[in-house]
């Protein structure tokens, strides 16, 4: 049973999940994949789907937020339509990264971890895309962006129209 | 096939892929149909060929052209030039820098003499995506050779020989550690492949799992055999989509050929690998962490013993290997242990894969005998530094590792050496840094990694890691004192004296091994309030050099905030107040009239 | 696909695809190979030389010949004798046939790439290529 007090396309969502859920074998030790799961429908993991889950795996909600806390590719905040993180790698970080990462935290006008109020742009770092030729880094969505500047980010800004 | 004249390679790998390779691959194929030789040419995507700084990469063969930094429009010239009338594209060969001429042969370039590949054998040559590929380069025959003449004992037995190591971290002997998991009796064991590669820096594993994700899983199948396990898990992050997707494709047609699953070739033997996902923490790369992660917990490491030979997956015996580590397994049975064990120095034996990156003119994923020195790494391979300017150190070893100088230049890279000089193998990054890098800076860089890694369950490592960081941010924003730097020591040597896993003992290792080589770097920091690479903008002054200026204004005009005033046609000055040190003045002036100290 | 049960089946599976990829094997290791290369310039093709590189390719597998690899190059500048073929032995100078039809193929076959020995119809070298 999906949760009652939500609307009806987060019922589909639910619905999503909890098919998912019911499809594996054993609940026992797969929190992690449910949550991976999870935040793949909802695009994030907010305290509802959290305490959902704990409810469906029958395990306390405090041992899901543990979790969802614990590990950096889970958020609990909805990520922008551009989500865009800037790779802090050492290949990166040596390569000049942050100070594109403080250019772009000046031009949005947001820290990292945190999405713009028009919910367009979101920023992350994240550690070594693997991409270390064309260090400093870029990304997003899955578009990797190469060789940045703090001068060349209003050009990739701007292809986010 | 026999009417296959050529065969395109075109990488696949990840950094390759950034720069539209798979636009490449098509507009390749469309060019060789519409020039009606599809019968005759094949186009493969493969995975990486490690010469990263000069991608796309695209490799033809028989005639063994290396093709550099191409791009999708350069299609229609390679096929209209190269494969229709057979006249190399000079323009996208590979320029030797020093005799400034083409080299269109790999082996000719200084980036690939050095090297010798094992781990990476398949890497950039196989389709990763085709088992018959692999299979065509002896794939699969080491795991029928280990099944039909050599007993489990052998098998071990043969890996010691062997002399390989862990290639992870520590270097814990591979052979012994499967020895431990067979010797413990239980209903059910594990293999676990440690595909969570953590190291911001290092990506060889992720490499493998792309270009040649075959070798992992007969690897672990061979591993399977060894220690007596029927089941098999690869923990991989899943922030590495492509490497996920190779080796869930890897491990079905496996499946299907009957190389995975029940009695494999006809043999008593069965075996199988799921794929379980991690989900970014650092400190999941500790054995015991990533066991309980992958139990669907947090990552928290455990104390050992119980190692998790005796007490691993859901409390069985299990064995946990590293990709890389993995991927020379096979290499050991086909070529022979006594082969294996020619390579290398006394105690670290065969070669290994290093991500060389930062400061240095060819990044890219090598690999080299153990042994080699990071001179001829970094100067031979490397092509030297970047822009020509003076090295500085070199970081081995990721936020575990130390950095090494010019004085280590001649020392050859293997387990010991690394750690005798303070810093360790690690998974193999290895970052170069040139004059302009400061020391406290990257210290911080690194311990600001660890404090946010901690898993926060031992407290010299969750508190500690917090204070190493807030030394070095106030010794880098100009706030630091000398008690700063004793500090700083003190607090090292207690957390590696404590904490509970190998990622809290080895945090401090940047600290440390900074201080040892730059302590002066350290002390102009804290007693003249400077930094002498000019990086810490906090110390930083910019200063107009009034007999160099021309009051062209260009810098008042870009100054952001202000700060620069003066006539025109007469020298301009900076208000200390108002700048920020953004050097956008310094950047823009034609005269080299800025300057900041 | 049917599920491999035995060594000897995926032995037998190790032979066909040892095909797929052993002319990148060669090409890898081009310096130790005999190099047949045909010239393939327009006036080369309109000579038959995308068939005489054809014969080449197919002969030498069906007699399984191992030590040998057929690549292409330009135009080599004997526009009289087309199609004109240019083999290296390993440590050797290069030789350029001209005129080779499907029965020089052959004989090149027989007796250059698999004794060593040259056989007639050698064109005297008039110039080198960018590639020396």
């Amino acid at each position: 049973m999906a949760c009652n007090c939500c609307n009806g396309e987060d019922k589909e969502k639910y619905a999503e999940l909890e098919a998912f859920i019911e499809s594996l074998p054993t609940t026992k030790g797969e929190l992690i994949r449910v949550l991976h799961r999870a935040q793949g429908i909802f695009g994030y993991l907010p305290r509802e789907v959290q305490v959902y889950v704990a409810k469906k795996l029958n395990i306390p909600v405090s041992k899901v937020y543990g979790v969802v806390s614990f590990y950096s590719y889970f958020t609990m905040k909805p990520k922008g339509k551009y989500d865009i993180s800037v790779c802090m790698g050492t290949a990166c970080y040596v390569r000049g990264a942050e100070r594109v990462l403080e250019a772009l935290t000046k031009k949005l006008g947001i820290g990292t971890g945190e999405t713009t109020m028009d919910g367009k742009f979101s920023l992350r770092s994240l550690r070594c895309v693997g991409a270390c030729g064309l260090a400093p880094v870029v990304m997003i969505g899955d578009k990797v962006y190469g060789r940045v500047t703090p001068e060349s980010i209003d050009d990739i800004l701007n292809e986010c129209e | 096939m026999a009417d296959t004249k050529m065969h395109v390679l075109v990488c696949g790998g990840t950094g390759c892929l950034s720069s539209n390779s798979s636009d490449i691959v098509d507009n390749l194929i469309a060019e060789i149909k519409a020039a009606g030789m599809e019968d005759e040419v094949k186009v493969l995507k493969t995975g990486c060929f490690g010469f990263c700084e000069k991608g796309p990469i695209v490799k033809i063969l028989p005639d063994n052209t290396f093709y550099t930094q191409v791009k999708p429009e350069d299609a229609k010239e390679i096929v209209a030039e190269h494969i229709v009338k057979g006249r190399k594209v000079e323009r996208l060969l590979y320029m030797d820098p020093e005799k400034e001429q083409h080299i269109s042969d790999a082996k000719h370039m200084d980036f690939y003499k050095k090297q010798m590949r094992v781990a990476l054998r398949n890497c950039g040559f196989i389709d990763p995506d085709n088992i018959e590929e692999y299979i065509g380069r002896d794939g699969y025959q080491a795991l029928a050779k280990c099944l039909t003449e050599f007993t489990p004992e052998q098998v071990i037995e043969e890996v010691k020989k062997s002399g390989l190591r862990g290639r992870g971290g520590a270097g814990f002997p591979t052979g012994l550690k499967w020895q431990l998991a067979r010797a413990n009796d239980a209903d059910q064991k594990y293999v676990v492949c440690n595909a969570d590669e953590g190291d911001p820096g290092a990506f060889m594993d992720r490499s493998i799992l792309e270009g040649d994700p075959h070798s992992i899983v007969e690897a672990m199948a061979i591993c399977g055999y060894a220690i007596g396990a029927s089941q098999g898990r690869v923990y991989i992050r899943a922030e590495y989509p492509l490497a996920i997707k190779r080796l869930e494709n890897a491990i079905s047609s496996a499946r299907e050929y009957g190389l995975l699953g029940d009695n494999i070739l006809g043999s008593d033997f069965s075996f199988d690998i799921e794929i379980t996902f991690g989900a970014g923490a650092f400190v999941c790369g500790e054995e015991t962490a990533l066991l309980r992660s992958m139990e669907g917990n947090r990552g928290e490491p455990t104390t050992k013993p119980p190692f998790p030979a005796e007490h691993g997956y859901w409390n069985k015996p299990t064995n946990v290997n590293n990709v890389e580590t993995f991927a020379n397994v096979p290499v050991i049975f086909l070529k022979g242990a006594d082969w294996f064990n020619k390579i290398g120095t006394e105690k670290s034996k065969g070669t290994k894969v290093f991500a060389l990156a930062g400061k240095i003119n060819n990044v890219g994923l090598i690999e080299v005998p153990m042994g080699t020195t990071l001179r001829e790494v970094i100067y031979d391979i490397g092509g030297g530094i970047k822009n020509g300017k003076k090295f500085k150190a070199v970081q081995t070893g990721g936020p575990s590792g130390g950095c090494l100088t010019e004085k280590d230049l001649d020392t050859p890279i293997d387990f010991d050496n690394l750690v005798a000089r303070g810093s360790m193998m690690g998974s193999g990054g290895m970052i170069v840094m040139d004059e302009d890098d400061c020391m406290p800076s990257v210290a911080r860089f690194y311990l600001e990694f660890t404090e946010e890694e901690s898993c926060g369950k031992c407290t010299p490592c969750r508190i500690g890691t917090k204070r190493l960081s807030e030394l070095l941010k106030d010794i880098t924003q100009g706030k630091g004192t000398e008690e700063h730097v004793k500090e700083l020591k003190r607090i090292s040597q207690v957390i590696k004296d404590t904490a509970l896993c190998g990622l809290g003992q080895t945090a401090p290792n940047p600290v440390l091994s900074t201080l040892a080589a730059f302590e002066d770097e350290y002390m102009a920091h804290v007693k003249e309030g400077r930094c002498p690479a000019g990086k810490c903008t906090a110390l930083l002054k910019f200063f107009i050099e009034a007999d160099k200026c021309k009051g062209c204004t260009l810098c008042a005009r870009n100054c952001p905030v202000g700060a620069i005033s003066g006539e025109v046609r007469k020298p301009h000055a900076i208000d200390q107040e108002k700048c920020i040190k953004c050097g956008a003045c310094m950047d823009r002036c034609k005269f080299g009239a800025i300057v900041k100290h | 696909m049917a599920k491999i049960k035995s060594l000897e089946e995926l032995k037998k599976l190790r032979e066909q695809a040892q095909n797929n990829v052993s002319l990148r094997v060669k090409g890898d290791n081009i310096e130790k190979m005999i190099q047949i290369r045909v010239a393939m310039a327009t006036c080369g093709i309109a000579a038959g030389a995308r068939e005489v590189m054809t014969e080449f390719i197919e002969e030498m597998d069906r007699q399984n010949i191992e030590n040998a690899v057929v690549t292409q190059t330009g135009c080599m500048g004997y526009c009289y004798a087309e199609p004109t073929v240019e083999i290296t032995i390993p440590g050797q100078e290069p030789v350029v046939y001209g005129n080779v039809d499907m029965d020089k193929v052959h004989e090149i076959i027989e007796k250059t790439i698999k004794n060593g020995e040259l056989v007639d119809g050698i064109i005297p070298v008039t110039h080198k290529t960018i590639e020396e």
